[in-house]
This record gives structure tokens, sequence and C-alpha cells, in this order.
């Protein structure tokens, strides 16, 4: 057996993680992979194209059930879907009450102890959007995820959110070996995406892994809770996915301690690339109107 | 004892020596600590308005320090004497488990029945609870303690730490279970031992909470009793061994009416009233000036600080007291001082030639390192050092009445400091905490616990006074000091 390759998919909320990362495990299942998700996030919806379900019962809401995580078996919260992949939601709290990061660090441990990483080569943790704490931070720590796929699109924000990332790997690289696998860019079609995702990779001392065209038939498909390459095998986009897949399978080993930039660095970056006009400070601040009146 | 030299060549001397003993204990710090430790270490100059060191600032990491949290100065000091509430701690079990059994809050009462003081309630969180939010597990222990103690008066939620950081709604459940249970008091107290520095913050937001959630609701109502021009409420005596009983009989019989114990075997009922009062009269100054400012801008009720400890600061407080009121107190008063003075010179004549002489450092909370030095001055005794865990400036202001030029003051003294300045200065005394009694005791030094009593007191009032004598002298002139040297060992 191989090793296990523990990977995980960060990235600014709405990105896409999720429908990005389930393509690219299913094409993973395809090669012959064996598959573990582990969804990280409290809105469970990490493992609904490979299930086909709405939504899964979580290991947080199945222990609350029964009383505690202890009373749990691996087998009442792991579901299995396209593939063989098989699916695990950690759950959480409805939003605005308890402590969603707690939550993920007691399921991840619950996972561990309860061996449910035997007889696989991948895991892959799907992470909420935002690190806002210590708890989704959890699987990039010591003896967890060892490559972490930033999605990311040319954006503003989610190449502030790749940063961000950027340095919360740094944090945990020199303790645990947590390192930097690439970006995947997500396309949104803003301008010049590609060169800017290319030089913000280049800046992290990373690469860009692969830039994955959009394209409606991942639509079609999430709207059947399917992903594109079970929808649509034949597919343009489903080869895209199996592209990246091939490229995250051959990356082993090929992560990078990430060189996070300052916020100045960035918006220099987006300088470069005509985003945002140099010096101009009369825009900061200035709504639509009133900075037409300006030029 | 005409061996004493004159007192300004003496405290000279003492200036000089503990400023270079403060020196000497910083010499083991690093440099970032030594800059730190010395703003809170000093000695007190005649004449100065406060005592020269920084308070209620950080403790360093890495030292040990003497102070509580939060939750302990609301939940242990403030709340829990009162005693017909259920104080129910909100978290994980351990600290409720760790501050069972009270401070020695004396009450009466019939335990588990109509008073609940001695008793540990918690949730009891567990990881879901972390998880998904304790807000119903609450609720559900709330309903459990209506079920399984009819008679209790109210209930205060007492936040952990946890509680805080998981942003339980504890305001809305108190309020939906107060309507449930109609219209009992239940009071929200976010004293999460992770805010401020020490116990004194607890102290703060418990006055609040009483203020926000207790007053606030009976203000304006009318009172159900009727008031004489005599009323008065003890603050901030928490009835240590019975503390505030040997307290009240002084003041009822200079002629006053004592209608609450503010907290010590109090109730919900006397926190109620307080506000029709004449006099707030507040022993422990810095767990409750809060409160008693508040009723002094909202009631206009005035407030005294008075001492307890020892004939010489009874006298004193007695007359401060009496001067709020009529000719007719202000007689009681003295008759009550008549009365006693032969009792307390009786202590007196028995116990100084065993103490005069006898020097003491102390380390206490918020009131007692100046508190309790008149006592042991009755005594013939000397205090040549003392601080504060939590105390602020203004107890350091107040302070300088009661301390000798040249005496060391130290601040939130760290484990070592307090083991090293009693080393150098050979106390014949230490009085401070559990924590720090058998450190002195195994160096041979007598100790008594000045929070607790050592399983004594009362120390208040005339009959506390001969208590504490007994007590001192019990400590000092225990023959078992004389055997703590092992007889083959030369020094």
């Amino acid at each position: 057996m191989s090793e296990l390759r523990q990977i995980a998919f960060y990235g600014k909320g709405g990105i896409g993680k999720s429908t990005t990362s389930q393509n690219t495990l299913a094409a993973l299942a395809e090669l012959g992979q064996r598959i573990l998700i582990v969804g990280c996030d409290p809105k469970a919806d990490s493992t609904r194209l490979i299930l086909h379900s709405k939504n899964q019962d979580t290991i947080l809401h199945l222990a609350a059930e029964a009383g505690s995580v202890e009373d749990l078996e691996v087998e009442d919260v792991m579901k299995v879907g396209y593939k063989n992949i098989r699916c695990v939601e950690s759950g959480g709290p409805e939003p605005g009450v308890g402590c969603a990061g707690r939550g993920v660090i007691t399921s991840i441990n619950f996972l561990e102890e309860n061996g449910a990483y035997e007889g696989i080569d991948y895991v892959s943790y799907d992470v909420l959007g935002d690190v806002v704490c210590g708890g989704f931070a959890m699987p990039i720590r010591e003896n967890k995820a060892q490559e972490i796929y930033i999605v990311m699109s040319g954006e503003m924000m989610a190449m502030y959110a790749a940063n961000n990332i950027s340095k919360g790997i740094l944090k945990y690289a020199n303790s645990g070996g947590v390192r930097l696998g690439g970006l995947v860019c997500n396309e949104r079609q803003t301008d010049l995406e590609l060169e800017l995702a290319e030089a913000l990779a280049a800046k992290l001392g990373t690469t860009l892994i692969h830039f994955v065209p959009r394209d409606n038939v991942v639509q079609h498909a999430e709207l059947r809770r399917m992903t594109v390459i079970e929808y649509a095998p034949k597919s343009k986009q489903a080869d895209e996915y199996r592209t990246l897949a091939k490229k995250i399978h051959e990356n082993k080993g090929n992560g990078v301690i990430p060189t996070p930039i300052t916020m100045d660095e960035l918006e220099d970056l987006l300088m470069q690339f005509g985003i945002m006009k140099r010096e101009d400070e009369s825009v900061v601040g200035k709504a639509a109107e009133e900075a037409v009146l300006c030029v | 004892m005409s061996l004493t030299t004159p007192a300004a060549e003496n405290s000279q001397e003492a200036s000089a020596r503990n400023r270079q003993l403060i020196e000497e204990v910083l010499k083991t710090y690093p440099e970032k600590a030594v800059k730190k430790r010395s703003k809170h270490l000093g000695v007190f100059e005649e004449g100065k308005p406060d005592c020269g060191v920084k308070s209620n600032i950080k403790s360093l990491p890495g030292v040990m320090t003497i102070r509580g949290c939060a939750y302990a100065g609301s939940k242990g000091v403030v709340w829990g004497p009162i005693k017909d509430m259920i104080h129910i701690s909100h978290g994980p079990v351990g600290c409720g488990q760790y501050s069972w059994a009270s401070r020695r809050n004396y009450y009466i009462g019939t335990t588990g029945i109509d008073t609940f003081v001695t008793m540990q309630f918690t949730t009891d969180f567990q990881e879901r609870d972390i998880v998904f939010g304790g807000d119903k597990k609450l609720a559900k222990a709330l309903d459990e303690l209506q079920d399984l103690f009819p008679l209790n008066k109210g209930i205060t939620i007492q936040s952990e730490c946890p509680i805080g950081l998981i942003g339980d709604d504890i305001e809305a459940v108190a309020k939906t279970k107060t309507k449930e249970f109609e219209g009992k008091t239940i009071v929200p107290v976010r004293c999460e031992g992770f805010r401020g520095v020490s116990q004194s913050l607890g102290h703060h937001i418990a006055n609040d909470s009483i203020r926000d959630w207790v007053l606030d609701k009976t203000a304006g109502k009318e009172p159900e009793w009727v008031s004489t021009p005599y009323d008065v409420a003890i603050i901030g005596d928490y009835n240590i061994g019975g503390d505030a009983w040997s307290s009240r009989i002084l003041l009822e019989e200079m002629g006053l009416r004592v209608v609450a114990q503010w907290s010590g075997d109090g109730t919900i009922k006397e926190l109620e009233r307080t506000p029709k009062v004449k006099l707030n009269i507040l022993h422990c100054y810095r767990s409750m000036n809060y409160i008693s400012r508040h009723m002094e801008e909202k009631f206009g009720i005035p407030w005294v600080e008075y001492n307890f400890f020892g004939p010489t600061k009874i006298e004193e407080s007695l007359r401060k007291i009496a001067s709020h009121f009529d000719d007719k107190i202000k007689e009681g008063a003295e008759r009550v001082i008549a009365k006693y003075r032969s009792m307390a010179d009786a202590v007196i004549e028995k116990f100084r030639p065993r103490l005069a002489g006898k020097k003491v450092m102390l380390f206490v909370g918020g009131l007692r390192p100046r508190h309790v030095i008149g006592a042991y001055e009755d005594l013939g005794m000397e205090v040549i050092g003392t601080g504060y865990e939590f105390g602020h400036n203004d107890d350091y202001q107040r302070t300088s009445h009661d301390v000798k030029d040249g005496t060391l003051i130290y601040d939130d003294v760290t484990g070592y400091e307090f083991e090293k300045f009693v080393e150098k200065l050979e106390p014949d005394l230490v009085g401070s905490g559990i924590k720090e009694k058998y450190v002195f005791q195994k160096m041979g030094v007598p100790f008594r616990q000045m929070h607790s009593w050592d399983y004594s007191g009362p120390y208040h009032g005339y009959d506390g006074f001969a208590i504490f004598a007994r007590d001192m002298d019990m400590a000092i002139n225990s023959p078992v000091w004389a055997l703590t040297k092992a007889p083959w060992k030369k020094d």
C-alpha cells in the first residue's frame, strides 16, 4: 500500500472549494485511488456531489444525539458514494451558537482514534473559507494534511484570502510538516486572471497547479447533486478536473513553505496588472458616482 | 520595652535595608522582569500619599502569583455567601468543584432546604456543550434546580471561561426562566475567569450584576417593611468564621438597626431592601465600593468605611459611624466602647507581654493588608512588610495611614520574592493564605491564614479580637518552633 496522502482544500468562501475538490477527488477515484473526504465546514456541504444527498448526518450531530463522540463508531458516521469514495462530515452548531472550531477538532480526533484512515490512499479535508480560529487550522497542524491546495480566482478578495491562508500554513510549517501544494485558479473571468494567478503563485513561492476554466456544465451537474466526472464524463470540463487530479497525484512531495507577502506587496501586484491604479488615492472611499466626477 | 531605639533612626535603617533587599531579590529575574517587577516593590516613605508601588497590573508569565480569577471574585467572594440563592457554575465541572464549600462564610439555615452556600451546582459542560452551545443545558439545569430546591429565593449564573468564548446567551436564558418561574430573580454574571488581571474585576462585575439585576428590578417598588432613621447595611463583610455576627452586635448595641448583610449570611431580600437604609457601612472597600458608590449616586445613601480589627480601630470606627447619626447613637457608641474596654484591656494585658515586639509580614487580598495592622499594634506587634494580591492604587493610598515609615511593600508578590523577603527579614509571624502556609511553616516561621482565619474566627469586633490575640499567640509561642532544627545540626 502506498503511503497515505493527506491533502486539504482551503480558499475564500464561495470560491468553489467544495465543487473543485469533489470533482478532483472523483477524478482521482477514477484513477483507482481510495479516498476519504472529511468535510470541516458546519454547513456540511463537502460531500453532497459524491453522495447525491442534500447533506449527510454529521459526526457532531450524531454525537450530540448519542450523548458524546465516544458513543459513536466510524460506521455510524461514514457514508460511501461515487466510486467507493468514503465521506464524513464534521458538522457543527447552527450559526450564532457554540464553537464550530472546537467541533472540527473533536471530529478529526475521533476519526483518527477510530481508524478511519486505514485502507485508503487519500484523505482530503475541505475546510471553511476563512481560518477564523485555531479549530479551522486543525487540518494543517502536525500529522494532519501535508499538502494544501488553495482554491482562488483573479478577484482581489480571493487573492487576499490565498495570501492569508499561506500565512497560516507558514505558521505551522516549521512545527509540523505542512506544505503548500499549489494554487488552483477557479476562473471568474476577471481581467488578466491567468497571468495574475501565476504572478501571485510566484510571489508565494509556489506554482499555479491548474487553471480551471468556467463552464456551465458544472452548474448542471451541481443541480443534480453530481460531479461533472459522473454527470458528463465525456465533457471537456471533466477532462480539466482529470488533469488537475493527475497533477495533484504527481505533485507528491513537491510542496513548499509559502512566502506570504504584505498587504502593500499584494496591492503592488494588482497595480502591476492594472487592476488597481498606482497612487490613485483619489478613488479610495469614493462611491461610483463621486468617483466619476473626480476623473 | 526600653530596648527600642528612637523611631526615626530605626525607620531609616529599615528603609535602607529594605531597598537593598529589593535590589538583591530582583537580581534573579531576567532584565525585562526586573523592569516590570521593580515597579511593584517599594518602601513606604512617611508623608507620601501612597506606597509608591504600581498595582492592578497583569502578573508576569513564569512567576508564581498568588492571585485568583474573575470567577473567583464573583462566585467565591461576592455572590457565593448569599445563602438563600443557588449559585450555579456554568461551564466545565472543575471551577465549581474546586471552589466547593465556600470561604468559611458562616450562615444560619438548613443547607439543601432553604440555604445552599456549601453546596456545589454546575452545568458540567461536556464537549458537545462547547460545540453546540450550553444554553439549552443551562435552561434544563435551572428547571431542575427549581424542582429539586423549591425554596430557593433566586439563582445566579456564574460564567466560567468557555462561556465567554462560545458566546452562550445566558441573559436570554435568565429572562425566560424568570418569567417561567413567576418573577424569580435570576442573575446572569459575566465573570469569565480570563477577564481582567485578578479576582478584582470579578468583584466589580458581580457588583454591577447586583445593580442591574437586583436593585434596578426593585427600584420604585413600595417597601414591604417600615424603615427607621437608624437602619444601616453592613457592606463587604463575608462572615468568615462569623465576622459579621461579632460586628453586628456592636452596631445593634449602639442603637442601629442592621437590616442587611452583604454578603456573609445574607439573603436576596437583604440586598433588595438596602436602597432604603440611611447609611451603608463598608468593611471591604475593594470588593464592594462599586455598589456603595452606586447606591450613593442613585439613592443618595452615604457610605462610610470602617475597621473592626482590634480595639483602637473599633473605637475609632464606632465613633465614625455614629457621627452620621443623632446624639442617641453617638451616646450609644460611647456606651459600647465603655462596656467593652475592660474586656479589650484584659485581652491586651494577657497577650501583650507574650507578643510585644514581635514582627509580622502580611500578604492578603484587598483589605486586610492594611486593616489588621491596628489589631497587631494593639498587641504591641509591628507589621514590617505588607502587600495586596489584587489591591488598586486607592488601596495603597489608604494603606499609607496604617503603615510606618520604612515598611516593605510588595504588590502581587511572587512566590520567590515572598520567600526571599521572609528569609532575610526573619519576621516572627507571616500572615497570608493557604498556598503560602506550608512554605513558611516548613521554613520554621510561624504562620496564620489571614483569609480564612485558619479554621478559627471571628476576628472582627471585640469578641473577634480576643480570638485573634489567642490565635497569634498560639502560632508564635507554640513550643514546636523550638524543635524545628535537627539536634545534630550546628549553625
